[in-house]
């Protein structure tokens, strides 16, 4: 007798991660317990409880004052997700003032887990170190003691951006993270991708890559106004060595369609996305992929896509940038054989197989999911075992 | 099969990538299309480093360069067959 078919939804084993469900329902797959500086002169004394509590996590960074109108609203969208992040399990929120440190607080509560905060002005910062050194180690405490519980990989928001890309990028790095959307976002994951200047000779494809022609309109309208408000203004020059950067031309791309067909081998073959964000908005519409109008520098677009929530992020390079997030675990993979013996401290997974046809995207597709679900069980990427932290806010324009 | 000297994306393109490092000029180069996997030859016609453009025919200033089957910018100056493509010889249409 015939085996039977399997029915859908079956085909396959069934991938399992251990995470920590958070008060929320989301799963993280870290355990921080973070001190939140409200604003740029509040870093001294969150790093001063960091250092007193040993286990916390301080987020250092360079604004918070005087921002008004978008560009403040994006600034509390991005402190609010960072804290609400279910990577983070409890946070204390150190501001120079008592009023936008409560809406930081107020935001992160939400969520349902723990967090307290404390304004500076009227007691020092040795009174408030103090204070608030004593809150963290309660929350550093409690945290410790959460255990992990096996869920499925349909609970990993699973963000992507690469960064000093070259045309091995486009070869093998970029289309291995595709090939990852390809198998994982049809199993209920949630994905994103941004990067909207490094669109610019490839808008044509991204647009058809929407789930529908009115979320494809919505994303080229995103684009035209990114082009319009930002590049058009501001460019001296056709902005080569910034974009592409001298890093992507020592590496061999020479123009930004060039980089911009590279870097949209990210979504794979398969894969639609369901909606266009703005800036470290959390998706609402449930699993898939999401686009989100990010900065394509680095730091700045891994920042926003934590604050989104996502948990895990697959970054492809080609030259080697190094960059890690506080709070989100950044797995490194490069198809440059140079790189990686060059920088082999920073590359997670190697897919320079591809290159000498050794290895098929499908194996390096693979190899990536088998490292995405063991950092996700809490192996330390190399990015984390080297302490790279870069929390990078995205600035709309000049504070007030 | 022996190990490629460069990779081309789509059989529209009129460029590839070279993956080895080290390449000098002179070298009889193996190329393949990932998209259909069909190879080809080509002697490289100058040193091109690990990453970088080779023309797979003769560019002349003006000519649409093709890579990934798409519009990647438009050639300033001429590039022989075998030759390097790059920030000399090589520009965006856009910005």
């Amino acid at each position: 007798m015939a085996s039977k078919s399997k029915t859908k939804g079956e085909r396959g084993p069934k991938v399992k991660f251990r995470g920590w469900r958070r008060e929320n329902g989301r799963v993280g797959v870290r355990n921080h317990v973070v001190i939140l500086p409200l604003d740029d002169l509040s870093n001294a004394p969150a790093e001063a409880v960091a250092n007193n509590i040993k286990g916390t996590l301080a987020i250092p960074h360079a604004y918070g004052r005087l921002q008004f109108g978008a560009d403040l609203e994006l600034f509390f969208r991005t402190l609010i997700g960072t804290g609400s992040n279910p990577n983070v399990a409890a946070v204390v929120v150190i501001g120079i003032e008592e009023g936008w440190t409560s809406r930081v607080v107020d935001g992160i509560a939400k969520t349902g887990k723990p967090v307290t905060g404390f304004g500076i002005e009227g007691h020092g910062d040795i009174a408030t170190i103090a204070k608030a050194s004593h809150a963290a180690k309660e929350f550093l405490q409690a945290a410790s003691e959460l255990e992990r519980e096996e869920c499925g990989i349909e609970e990993l928001w699973v963000s992507c951006k690469c960064g000093e890309s070259d045309t091995t990028t486009g070869l093998a790095s970029c289309p291995t993270v595709g090939n990852m959307y390809d198998k994982l976002i049809p199993k209920g994951i949630t994905g994103c991708f941004g990067e909207t200047s490094e669109i610019t000779g490839a808008e044509h494809i991204a647009k058809s890559r929407a789930i529908d022609a009115k979320v494809g309109e919505k994303w080229m309208r995103m684009f035209e106004a990114y082009q319009n408000e930002v590049i058009n203004p501001h460019k001296v020059d056709d902005l080569s060595e910034s974009q592409p950067t001298k890093g992507n031309i020592a590496g061999g791309l020479t123009t930004i369609e060039e980089k911009a067909l590279g870097n949209l081998e990210k979504i794979g073959r398969t894969c639609r996305f369901i909606e266009v964000l703005e800036p470290a908005q959390a998706p609402a519409g449930g699993p898939g992929l999401y686009y989100m109008d990010t900065s394509s520098a680095a730091a700045e677009c891994v920042t926003l896509m934590a604050a989104a929530g996502y948990t895990v992020h697959a970054f492809p390079t080609g030259q080697g940038n190094i960059i890690g997030n506080p709070i989100v675990p950044v797995i490194k993979l490069s198809g440059n054989p140079k790189t990686v013996r060059t920088m082999r401290e920073h590359i997670d997974v190697d897919v320079s197989g591809i290159l000498r046809r050794e290895q098929t995207l499908d194996t390096a597709g693979d190899a990536l999911i088998d490292m995405i679900v063991r950092t996700a069980n809490g192996r330390l990427t190399a990015a984390e075992a080297l302490g790279h932290r870069e929390f990078s806010l995205t600035k709309l324009y000049r504070s007030a | 099969m022996p190990l490629p000297h460069f990779l081309v994306h789509s059989p529209k393109d009129n460029v590839g990538v070279v993956v080895v490092e080290g390449l000098r000029r002179g070298t009889q180069m193996l190329g393949v299309i990932t998209e259909t996997d069909a190879t080809l030859t080509l002697t490289a016609d100058e040193d091109i480093p690990i990453g970088h453009k080779v023309a797979l025919k003769a560019l002349k200033a003006g000519d649409t360069v093709i890579k990934y089957g798409e519009d990647i910018g438009k050639m300033v100056a001429a590039a022989g067959v075998g030759t390097h493509v790059h920030v000399h010889n090589l520009k965006t249409k856009r910005w």
